[in-house]
């Protein structure tokens, strides 16, 4: 069982429950609880044909009612990416299910129950295809089976199909509702007993399938995490710390217990330095009726704070320490050959530093959630949370009760990208609840979500290269320095992590006979996290700016240039080449995912070809090109940019190509990439967070900006690579290569090169 | 406190509250329509965007005291069955990924087609420039908005 996952260390908290795979046992157990209502106390009001409804449940991702009802259990959070539809539609699809009668019920957070639900890491697809296909199979089988005794008739001649079991040759169909009496107390089978589909029979997989909440989002009924009303709640806004680790030490809140409707103002004490990944930041909570008299509430606080250490911090300092550290001798992280020869031997050496900023997340939704504490020692959470579990366990630890007296309910979330993997949120509202003796929900405004968010982390690179007198790339210098993720648990750390710099760094996959790469020192200000792709965001920018710089200097095209880099179809590995370290391939094993150089071509070459690369373009015009492997799928990306007779840039056209193994939703792995590339533009052009006296400086989206409609790319074309391969995620993968695509394709249009991100629209 | 007759999808209703109260708080805390969303509550981000007579208003920073006897429609009164041509399209296109900002978008969308019933693409971005959307569905979402003033 706990083979079945192994877990990306950056990105668990430690005492993470068990990884769950459910096995035959656990279908079992289950299989035996078959009446109606038992999966997340759905009650079922109506009643079947014959007056009573039966359910038919033979694992807890899958119930038929004897109404023809089909449930399927959606334990992954929805924020965006379209899981909450994938992982039912590859159930349906093996159950041979009547899409139009499957019914969508969002699993509360239970690990033990559901398995893992942490939604990070595009993981989702890649862990659960196998798992979901197995669900629905097994009540194939076993409704199979008990129509083909019905009507005499051996099995292996019925299918499913539209919500019915059918015998092909006399033509006799069944619907599994009329079943369900007879299979719900029956064995469930062997797993070695029960067949997949092949391939070229799948009826839901691979298909433009549209998401379940399309028609409820277009109609405003989508409920998300603020939109949960309980009785008598109470809504809290909450002062935090202005500086990471500040305290509170006095505060007058007479102004603000003035205004109509605040009943009360509650102290949360912060965790100080290091602040942690789970916990909330210090801070005042003004209770209130509504939302706006606890803006206001808040708003009216006069506090005096103990700024601490970190009330000097300028961030914009640190990148210039950063950058200055880059030049020196580093800890190595990965060794090939011996750079020192590359650089004795070197025709021409190019080095050059590359700078990122801070970003935040600033999902639509701020965090919000909401919370019912009962008094006796439980307490039901409503959260737009990533990780249900881990969200449980620190609302647990935060009010010294066990977990299993937290119940976590999931909403759809407003947009996540890593933030709401963080349950500092919903344990606010936890601790809120607690102290006003009502349910609470904790609104975050967008300053407060702008100002204490868990950032991407500040980075500095720098990247030596050198060409040999044949021509030859000969050289790779690699030098990377940002504040780890794990600073915020552990001050001590200072390096990046295997983890981190698994994501693009160490993996850097070229033929490239003489490779250094190393880390510098640096300290974590503020509250470092993970934003959707992480570290791949400044390590792809460096590493494919400079694989360009290099074509150009080699006088080659640097698509031709990169596939020569990557040599032959093989699979390659790294560990071998980090000394003390391991490269971590997502949390997978790399014989099970390998990382095969000749996947890599084919969607380069795939891209080429679709966005015209070597074409002639109109004056004006450019093309700039990247491909970058993140979390298991290859992609290629090229980004064409244009400067009309104003001298206003804009983006007319993305080609992308990816090879994600079998691809599930098809119109979903586009919109993933669609979106990608839109959420890539604002990293290069428009957002930076940026610390002045240890305080963030921008407030809103008018200081912190992301693209808005008329600056964003206008066509973006997703090729999708044909592949019997693993399935594996795009959530992430859309947004490593677009950076330096579009740096790439700027320096074309502008002969400058980008070395600063962001460069400013 | 003061109390406000507002005319919302059509209904007069009555709430109590402080004159500088924003409309969205209005419509999401006291008349508990959820619909309407919040994002920046500084008029940045559109989320919020309802309609005011017929104009595209964000409701985050329209104090309860201006909004009078002009009629305000929400997402939830757009349309009796969803069946919008915006929300039909929006269907269509399925233009939503997390789906948070699209009430915003939709409800701006509406107010343009309301004043420009077939924009061009750049009337169309610039009346859409004040709508954010993190997820990225800006393709879509103009996509969506043209397929709708094709049917509309």
């Amino acid at each position: 069982m706990k083979s079945f996952i192994p877990v990306f260390k950056t990105r668990e908290p430690q005492n993470k429950s068990e990884v769950f795979i459910p096995s035959r046992r656990d279908f079992l157990k289950l299989g035996s609880l078959a009446t109606g209502g038992f999966l997340l106390g759905v009650n079922f009001q109506c009643s079947g044909p014959k007056g009573e409804l039966l359910t038919f449940a033979p694992n807890v991702y899958l119930s038929i009612d004897s109404d023809n009802l089909v449930t399927i259990i959606a334990h992954r959070s929805e924020m965006g990416t379209g899981i909450r539809t994938s992982l039912p539609q590859i159930v349906a699809d093996e159950l041979g299910a009547d899409w139009n009668k499957v019914k969508i019920v969002q699993a509360e957070g239970d690990e033990e129950k559901y398995g893992n639900q942490n939604t990070d890491g595009s993981f989702s697809v890649r862990m659960f295809y196998e798992p979901m296909r197995k669900a629905g199979a097994t009540a194939k089988h076993m409704l199979v089976a008990a129509a083909a005794e019905k009507w005499g008739v051996p099995a292996s001649e019925c299918t499913t199909e539209n919500g019915q079991v059918i015998h092909a040759g006399s033509n006799k169909k069944i619907d599994f509702g009329d079943l369900i009496e007879k299979v719900k107390d029956a064995p469930i089978p062997a797993p070695e007993s029960v067949t997949l589909k092949d391939p070229s029979t799948f009826t839901l997989i691979g298909k433009d399938v549209a998401i379940y909440d399309n028609k409820a989002i277009a109609t405003g009924k989508a409920v998300f995490g603020a939109d949960v009303d309980l009785p008598n709640m109470k809504i809290a806004v909450v002062r935090r710390s202005p500086v990471v680790g500040a305290k509170v030490i006095s505060y007058k809140d007479e102004k603000t217990l003035a205004i109509p409707g605040v009943s009360q103002v509650v102290k949360i004490d912060g965790a100080g330095i290091p602040p942690g990944l789970d916990k909330p930041l210090e801070g005042l909570a003004v209770i209130a009726d509504n939302t706006w008299a606890a803006i206001k509430g808040a708003d009216a606080l006069e506090i005096e704070w103990d700024l601490g250490p970190n009330q000097s911090y300028n961030s914009e300092i640190q990148l210039e320490e950063m950058l200055a550290s880059t030049a020196k001798d580093g800890k190595i992280r990965r060794t090939r050959g011996n750079f020192k020869t590359a650089l004795q031997g070197a025709a021409k050496v190019i080095e050059r530093t590359y700078a990122a900023p801070f970003y935040a997340h600033s999902t639509i939704e701020p965090p919000a959630a909401i919370a019912d504490y009962k008094g006796d020692g439980t307490v039901e959470i409503w959260a737009p949370t990533q990780h249900p579990q881990w969200a449980r366990q620190a609302v647990a630890a935060a009010l010294d009760i066990d977990y299993q007296q937290v119940k976590m309910n999931v909403t759809l979330l407003g947009g996540g990208f890593g933030r709401k993997s963080k349950p500092d949120f919903v344990v606010e509202a936890a601790l809120l609840s607690k102290a006003a003796k009502s349910p609470v929900r904790v609104q975050w405004t967008r300053q407060c979500d702008l100002n204490h968010d868990f950032y991407h982390s500040l980075s500095a690179q720098r990247i030596k290269a050198t060409i040999d007198k044949d021509g030859k790339i000969s050289g790779w210098n690699h030098h990377t320095v940002f504040p780890a993720i794990g600073a915020t648990g552990n001050a001590d750390e200072v390096h990046p992590s295997d983890g981190e710099l698994g994501l693009g760094c160490t993996d850097f996959p070229y033929n490239v006979p003489h490779i250094q790469i190393e880390t510098h020192e640096s300290k974590a200000h503020t509250r470092i996290g993970w934003l959707r792709s992480v570290s791949n965001i400044h390590h792809s920018f460096a590493i494919n700016c400079m694989m360009d710089e290099l074509a150009e200097a080699r006088g080659v095209d640097p698509v031709q240039q990169a596939l020569e880099y990557l040599g032959e179809d093989r699979n390659i590995t790294f560990t071998e080449e980090m000394p003390g370290g391991k490269y971590e391939n997502y949390g997978e094993p790399i014989d099970a995912f390998p990382w095969n150089t000749g996947r890599m071509k084919r969607v380069i070459e795939r891209v080429a070809k679709e966005a015209g690369w070597g074409n002639a373009l109109p004056e004006g015009q450019s093309l700039g090109f990247a491909s970058q492997k993140s979390f298991l799928t290859y992609v290629a990306c090229i980004v064409k940019v244009q400067k009309d007779t104003n001298g206003k840039i804009s983006i007319p056209e993305v080609h992308y190509a990816v090879d994600c193994g079998v691809a599930v939703n098809t119109d979903r792995i586009r919109s993933q990439f669609e979106g990608g590339a839109q959420f890539a533009t604002s990293l290069v052009m428009t957002s930076a967070i940026t610390f002045e006296n240890g305080k963030v400086k921008q407030n809103n989206f008018d200081t912190y900006q992301i693209i808005r409609m008329p600056q964003s790319p206008k066509k973006i074309h997703v090729h999708i690579v044909e592949s019997q391969e693993k399935p594996t995620g795009v959530g992430e993968p859309p947004v490593p290569p677009y950076i330096p695509a579009l740096c790439n394709a700027m320096y074309k249009l502008t002969g400058e090169r980008i070395f600063k991100l962001p460069f400013g629209a | 406190m003061e109390t406000f007759q507002i005319t919302v999808n059509g209904k007069k209703q009555d709430v109590t509250a402080d004159p500088e109260m924003p409309l969205l708080w209005v419509i999401r805390d006291l008349l508990a329509m959820k619909g309407t969303k919040f994002g920046c509550g500084q008029a940045l981000c559109g989320a919020c965007t309802v309609l005011v007579d017929n104009e595209a208003v964000r409701s985050c920073s329209y104090p309860i005291s201006q909004v009078g006897d002009q009629k305000i429609t929400t997402i939830e009164g757009l349309s009796e069955d969803g069946d919008h041509p915006l929300q039909k399209a929006w269907v269509e296109h399925i233009v939503p990924q997390c789906g948070y900002c699209q009430s915003g978008q939709i409800m701006n969308a509406a107010a343009l087609l309301i004043s420009n019933p077939k924009p061009s693409e750049s009337d169309l971005e610039a009346a859409m420039a004040g709508n954010l959307c993190r997820c990225g569905t800006y393709t879509r979402i103009k996509d969506a908005i043209l397929t709708a003033s094709q049917n509309s």
